[in-house]
């Protein structure tokens, strides 16, 4: 609503002239304001159209667009190779793009005023730890609260935060050089949020550790998504980015498909559905063919084919069933797995 | 505190310098042992009186002491970027807002300062001790400091330091390990050394003016490098070609 004109106006000719253009002015910036702040609300933090990267003749990614919402957590996955690094050093402003363009928090990379400007709105957690062994965890996370120029309060509280957050706080005054690669690739982590980056990118968190290690890093993910934190993840651990992913895009140099895990799922083979028949025979498999079902599968009793809606097409399916003098025992409808979704994708594309 | 970033940087550079006992018998040692050990030999050479080539003896024994501000930095700086190649440390620290400048500055100061510091602690000692053996040897005043070594140890020493700092930089993004990055920067200490071949052959005069000259001729040397250290240090290739 454009602001009203209050009941005390003012009742000289003059001043009510200047009220009434004031009043004008403000109903004519109060949608664009109103605009802004709606775009700033939905803005998204990530937002790449046709952004590609080539070295030399080897393109490593090509023509991605992809938006990243504010307070979503985005799995990238993809084979070795895939394109996965490269596309987050991009964004994260260390490697140029070779076209395209991409925004991070509403600034467009590619030139290093901006460069700086999204380093400081960016946590990164490489698929190399890096963390200076010969340095304590505390001295790790305090050099990088000083890159950020944090006071020395502001980093003494987070520092603090975060080495007890992740259970390291005993382990404060012990080189990184010690500690075991959980540990290590938890207090990568943390040496990325001491700042309290906006967006934070991370590059195969759990890889290379093992279950235990693993899962801890995976329950601080979670606690991260909790707070809403802006969170581009690259995996190739399916379960992982199932768990903990809003949305996946699926890269193997160009993107394949982008959804939810369960998009994903359905989108590639719809739904399964399951009947266990008391016989099967050909009249049925007749009657299954003449509604167009795809992909039937014939084990003993059961008949397992695609359907792309369950509930629109399955009454059909029985209907027919029965017609031809099936009986029908069980009737189960199954999805997909991200796992079966994204190895078709991948090996469509090496086809 | 100083909120410089090249400063946080060249502090976090000497805290791990710091740890590396090699490094810091070496930065330190070296200045140490060269002092004491030509300060035996002037003691030795005035045991029969002061000799007529003093002058040209002591000024050539603090040369040795720029020359060794061209091998030591190397060292440290080769580690120190390399190291973070090695240790793959790089990469979080090139997503931070600091930009290349500030961080080969950083860098440069932590690998300019220890082998400077103990350059010229070493320097003192020598000067001390050959100042301390000549009066007693009968030298009726104090030979140094003198003017000469004034030029060398806070003149050229200092720009020699940074031809070595800045040459193991440009090494450092050719190679893949700190001693080939040592290696190659420390062959600066070849034009120093010839010069100092130069003196002690009576060539070259360790003169005011020699020095002055040869100083500028470093600073001129020191100016194209940095240039060319800048464009070398490239963090899209330092990401994706150094392995």
């Amino acid at each position: 609503m454009p602001p009203a004109l209050p009941s005390d106006s003012p009742n000289s000719p003059f001043l009510s002239q200047i009220y009434l253009w004031t009043v004008f002015y403000e109903t004519l910036t109060f949608n664009s304001r109103q605009s802004a702040t709606y775009n700033q609300e939905v803005l998204a933090l990530i937002d790449t159209d046709g952004l590609t990267k080539k070295f030399g003749d080897l393109t490593a990614v090509e023509n991605l667009s992809l938006h990243v919402d504010d307070g979503e957590v985005f799995g990238f996955l993809g084979p070795n190779g895939a394109g996965k690094t490269t596309t987050i050093r991009m964004l994260c402003c260390l490697i140029s793009k070779t076209s395209g363009s991409a925004k991070i928090g509403g600034y467009e990379i590619g030139n290093e005023e901006n460069a700086l400007r999204i380093r400081k709105i960016i946590g990164l957690v490489p698929d190399n730890v890096g963390l200076y062994e010969s340095l304590t965890a505390y001295e790790n996370l305090d050099y990088y609260g000083t890159l950020y120029k944090r006071t020395d309060s502001q980093r003494k509280e987070s520092n603090e935060y975060f080495l007890k957050l992740l259970g390291l706080w005993e382990k404060r005054n012990a080189l990184a050089g010690t500690f075991s690669k959980g540990m290590k690739q938890k207090l990568a982590i943390a040496r990325a949020l001491v700042h309290d980056p906006e967006i934070l990118f991370m590059d195969e968190p759990t890889a290379n550790l093992d279950p235990e290690a693993a899962k801890t890093v995976r329950e601080f993910i979670l606690d991260l998504k909790k707070q809403k934190k802006t969170i581009f993840l690259n995996t190739h651990n399916l379960d992982e980015a199932q768990r903990i992913c809003d949305r996946i895009g699926i890269l193997n140099t160009q993107f394949m498909a982008v959804g939810t895990p369960e998009d994903l799922e359905r989108s590639i083979h719809g739904r399964k559905t399951v009947v266990q028949l008391r016989q099967v025979n050909e009249a049925i498999l007749e009657a299954l063919k003449k509604l167009k079902v795809k992909n039937i599968i014939r084990e003993g009793n059961k008949l397992t084919f695609d359907v792309m809606d369950p509930a629109e097409e399955n009454p059909d399916v029985i209907d027919a069933i029965v017609a031809v003098g099936g009986r029908i025992e069980t009737v189960t409808v199954t999805s997909s797995s991200l796992e079966e979704a994204y190895l078709k994708l991948v090996k469509e594309k090496i086809q | 505190m100083t909120t410089w970033i090249p400063w946080k940087i060249a502090r976090k550079e000497l805290k791990v310098i710091g740890r590396k006992r090699s490094i810091i018998f070496y930065t330190v040692g070296l200045p140490l042992l060269i002092a004491v050990a030509f300060s035996l030999e002037i003691k030795s050479l005035t045991a029969s009186g002061i000799p007529a080539t003093l002058s040209l003896g002591a000024e050539s024994i603090i040369y040795i002491f720029v020359i060794l501000t061209t091998v030591l930095p190397s060292t440290i700086a080769a580690y120190s970027i390399v190291g973070e190649k090695i240790e793959k440390t790089l990469e979080p620290l090139l997503a931070t807002p600091t930009t290349d400048g500030e961080i080969l500055l950083g860098k440069g100061i932590a690998a300019f300062m220890p082998p400077i510091l103990s350059a010229w602690l070493g320097a003192s000692i020598f000067m001390a001790t050959t100042d301390y053996i000549l009066l007693n040897a009968g030298l009726g005043y104090y030979y140094f400091p003198n003017w000469n070594a004034g030029v060398m140890l806070l003149l050229l020493a200092p720009l020699a330091g940074v031809l070595s700092i800045e040459v193991a930089v440009i090494a450092s993004s050719r190679v893949s390990d700190v001693r080939g990055a040592n290696q190659i920067a420390g062959l600066m200490f070849i034009p120093f050394v010839l010069v100092f071949a130069a003196g002690v052959q009576g060539l070259f005069a360790f003169s005011i003016g020699n020095l002055l000259i040869f100083s500028a001729v470093v600073l001129v040397v020191d100016t194209a490098l940095y240039f060319l250290s800048r464009a070398t240090f490239k963090r899209e290739e330092i990401l994706t070609k150094w392995k």
